[in-house]
Parts: structure tokens; sequence; C-alpha cells
């Protein structure tokens, strides 16, 4: 067992994706809280697509993948939140919408120019050696930047997501803190997407608010749960990768999933013990 | 000086006006009653004297040491409240953050707020109780001592008692009744409930996009306009 870990981690490239790995799904972690309990779900699927989409574009170009797909994803997160409400097309329609036309522009970008190769299907199902010293670095930075401001922000994001109109009244820009949450979100789903896959990188989203919610009973709660079941299962999830040479992303769901039936069974059996 | 004087407002979506032409204020210790069928601008007005929808024409004017932002507000339920993970206890306590600014820590004093504003509503015992495990009756005390949190001399209810039955409804109006009238703090209520509005309120604004009436309960019973809503029953009837 010993073994196996120290072997594990004297591979550059898996000490990397843990360290890229833990904190993305940290920061998913905590934003995914507020964008689960807002009804904002899917807004973490429609954007690895566009992130998918930039991705193919920037590689067509040569250009630097990351440069490119960073800033395209916040415009979409920031245009995705507007699209809300005020719209003649419904947010979960518009959202569909943005996801699959950057797919498909994707797709022909990637079929005109390299074709369908090992490239593209590391995009989508996510690669354990995507990593680089330089995610390594932009990841540490993100986890600070969210970290920092979540905690510092952390009242007023509860009550932007508790009741925006309640906040909005008493004065709390509720508007500001929507679109602070989007960029983080859109800036964490990039960074995260290559190593998860982009059809599997919303599940550290989703996964672990809904996870801690069968159990949790208040907001704080909720929030330091979910970001420890995040980690604790992405560490899982990718030390099964490593051994059974299983895909990352696959793996870290499969954990994922585990741990909301846990989860959903203590909540059943506290509430008839109740 | 009034807590809120609103001239000549009107208000509308898009180029079309919902309610025009309001001339009303509400002084301190108040309780006026916004009543009005479904559609007549109720929410509109609601939405205008909160800051979160500008006035087409005229101005509403803050006085008295009210601040906008200071408005304890009890809005409608929404779906997302139905399964949200929260405290009684914090829900309360973020009705203080008006007070901080920037600042982005909770105080001592704060907190003894949120407690003694629980304590005041009797929902103490309820405070690590979880927000979606309660009935509706204790929601709306949570809902309305988060309000009370938030200012000294102002709250707003928005149809605070929709879906409770009648005996919760009966104590939720006996609550608001005692802290109109002990903690001196004014009401405004917006209502589809005239005959329960009357009761109570001392001041009455119906709506019919614009003002039908404004003025004191007294005269709205003796008005043709409260006449014809209330029915015969309350003719010449005072308490």
């Amino acid at each position: 067992m010993m073994e196996m870990i120290v072997e594990m981690f004297s591979y550059p490239f898996m000490a990397r994706a843990f360290v890229v790995g833990s904190l993305v799904a940290l920061c998913s972690a905590l934003l995914g809280v507020s964008l689960v309990l807002k009804r904002y779900s899917m807004i973490g699927d429609g954007l690895s697509h566009v992130g998918f989409g930039a991705l193919a574009v920037a590689a067509s170009l040569n250009l630097a993948p990351l440069a490119v797909a960073v800033p395209v994803v916040i415009v979409a997160a920031v245009l995705l939140l507007r699209i809300r409400g005020n719209s003649r097309i419904k947010g979960d329609a518009a959202i569909a919408l943005i996801s699959t036309s950057s797919l498909a522009v994707g797709i022909m970008v990637i079929s005109m120019t390299t074709g369908m190769n090992t490239d593209v299907y590391n995009y989508m199902f996510g690669s354990i050696l995507a990593m680089s010293d330089e995610d390594v670095r932009l990841s540490v930075a993100m986890a600070v930047i969210v970290l920092v401001l979540f905690v510092f922000f952390y009242h007023k994001i509860f009550a932007v997501t508790f009741d925006e109109t309640f906040a909005q009244a008493t004065g709390v820009k509720a508007d500001l803190y929507n679109t602070l949450i989007a960029i983080l979100t859109a800036v964490t789903i990039v960074v995260g997407m290559r190593m998860m896959g982009a059809l599997l990188i919303s599940s550290l989203i989703i996964f672990p608010a809904l996870t801690s919610m069968r159990v949790c009973r208040t907001f704080k709660s909720v929030i330091v749960n979910s970001a420890v079941i995040s980690v604790v299962c992405l560490v899982i999830g990718i030390t099964v990768s490593y051994v059974w040479g299983t895909p990352a992303g696959a793996s870290v769901v499969m954990v994922n999933i585990a741990a909301l039936l846990v989860y959903s069974l203590i909540g059943l059996l506290r509430n008839k013990g109740e | 000086m009034p807590l809120i004087k609103c001239e000549n407002v009107s208000i509308g979506y898009e180029g079309q006006t919902v309610v025009k032409d309001l001339d009303f204020s509400i002084e301190k210790g108040d309780y006026l009653c916004i009543v009005g069928e479904n559609g007549s601008g109720k929410s509109t007005l609601v939405k205008s004297l909160l800051g979160l929808k500008s006035v087409e024409k005229g101005q509403i004017i803050y006085g008295d040491g009210l601040k906008q932002n200071e408005i304890g507000y009890l809005p409608q339920q929404t779906d997302a409240q139905k399964d949200f993970p929260a405290s009684v206890y914090e829900v309360v306590l973020s009705g203080r953050l008006n007070s901080r600014g920037f600042r982005p820590f909770y105080t001592a004093s704060d907190k003894k707020e949120a407690f003694d504003k629980m304590e005041l509503l009797g929902i103490r015992d309820l405070e690590k109780q979880c927000f979606r495990d309660l009935s509706g009756g204790q929601k709306q005390r949570v809902l309305l001592a988060r309000a009370l949190c938030a200012t000294r001399s102002l709250i707003l209810l928005d149809e605070p008692v929709t879906g409770l039955d009648p005996i919760v409804t009966g104590e939720f109006y006996g609550l608001i009744r005692n802290i109109n009238r002990d903690s001196h703090i004014a009401v405004v209520m917006v209502s589809h409930d005239i005959e329960s509005a009357v009761e109570d309120a001392t001041h009455i604004l119906h709506l019919q996009e614009r003002a039908l009436f404004f003025g004191t309960t007294e005269d709205y019973r003796k008005s043709r306009v409260g006449k014809t809503f209330l029915g015969g029953a309350h003719d010449g009837n005072d308490r």
C-alpha cells in the first residue's frame, strides 16, 4: 500500500494531477453549493462545452489554449446569468443552445484541421496526463482567489443565494455577486476540464453540493462538507484511475456517485430515526 | 417628516404604466395596508419602495432617519427556499447585512440583535432547526425576525399570510399588531384580505392602477370605495 502511494507520487504528472485536481475540486464544491441552490446546476455543463469549443479553436489556430478558453468561457458565463428571467429564451433552453452550438463549432473546427484524434478524445473525457506546470501555477492562484473571496463575501453569498430580493432590498449588490460566482465558475471549469473531461467536469460542481445536502442542515455545514467530500472523492478517484488504468474523470464521478448514495442512505436513516 | 413620501409617482414596465399618480406618505408608527385586486400594481409599488425598480415619474422621498436599504422587507417565499439547507439562526442573522457595509463578518452586537428578535417572536428555541423543516407559520416568523433585524423604523410585508391556515393567520396578525404598537415600528402590508386589513391598519391605500383611496381606516369605511369593497358588514359598526 505505502509502496504504491510512494510510487504514484514519484511520477511528476501524478503529483500535478493531485494538486490541480484537489484545488479544482475544492473551488467547484464551494461554488457548486450556491449554483445548485440557485437552480443553476446546468450552467457548469454548458460552460464546459463552451470551453471545449474554445480549446478546439485555440488548438487549430496554434494559440495558447488557456489564454483563449478562459476569457471566452467567462463571457459565456456572464451571458448565461444575464439571460435568466429577462429574455425571450429561458435559462435552461439558453444553456442547451449555447452548449450544443459550442460543441458543434469545436467538432467542425477539429475535423477540418487535425481530424478527430486522441486530442479530441482527451478533451471530451479528460486525461490524467494533461496537467502542465503552468496548470499547477494557475490552479493554485485560482484556488487562493476563490477561497479568499469566498471567506470574505461568505455572508453576502449566503444572503444572495437564500433570498436575492431581500438581499437587494437591504443594499447587497446581488448582480455583482452573481457575476463574481459566474466568473470564478468559468475559470474553475476551464482549469479542470482537461483533466476531468468536458463532458464530466460539471459533476464536480453538482455532486458534492447535493451529497452534503442529504445530511447537513445548515448552510455553513453544507459548504464545509461539500469541500471535504469533493476533495476526498477526487483523491480516491485519481488513485483508482492510477491503479486500474481507468479514465480519471469517469473514476472521480464514480466515487462521487458512491458518496451520494452513502449520504442519501444516512439521510434516510436519520429521518426515520426521528 | 414622514418616513416615506411618494409624490406624484408613476411606475411601469417598458413604457406600460402599471400604477400612476400616487401621492401618499407613511408616518412614524403608521400601519398602512395596501389593498387591491391582482394586477393592480401592489407588487410593483413594493419594488419601487425598496429601490429595486426605478420610478417613471415623480419621486419617493425617505425621511426621519430611514434609509432605503433599512426597510425590513418580508418577501413572498421563493421555490428555492423550500429545500434550502439553512438554520433559523443563519437566516435571521442575514437581516443584519445592511449594517455591515463592506465589513465581512458579523459582530457580537449583530448576533445579540438576532437573538433578541428571535426571542421577541417566540422562535428562540428553533435557533438550530433547519428552515426547510419548519411549518408555514414558523417560516413566516423567521422571515419576520430577519426583517426586524434589518430595520429600526419600518417593515414592509408582501402578502405575508398567503398559504397560512386561519388560526396561524390570526396569530401572525397579532404579532404584527404588537410590533407596531410596542416597538413603534411602522408597518406597510400588502394584502388582498381587505376585511382583516381594516381591523388593524390605521391607514389604507387602495390601488387600482391609481390610488382609488388613501387615508385613514375610519375614512375608508365611510368612503364609497370602502363601502363597495367591504360590503355592508362594516357600515357604522366601528369595532
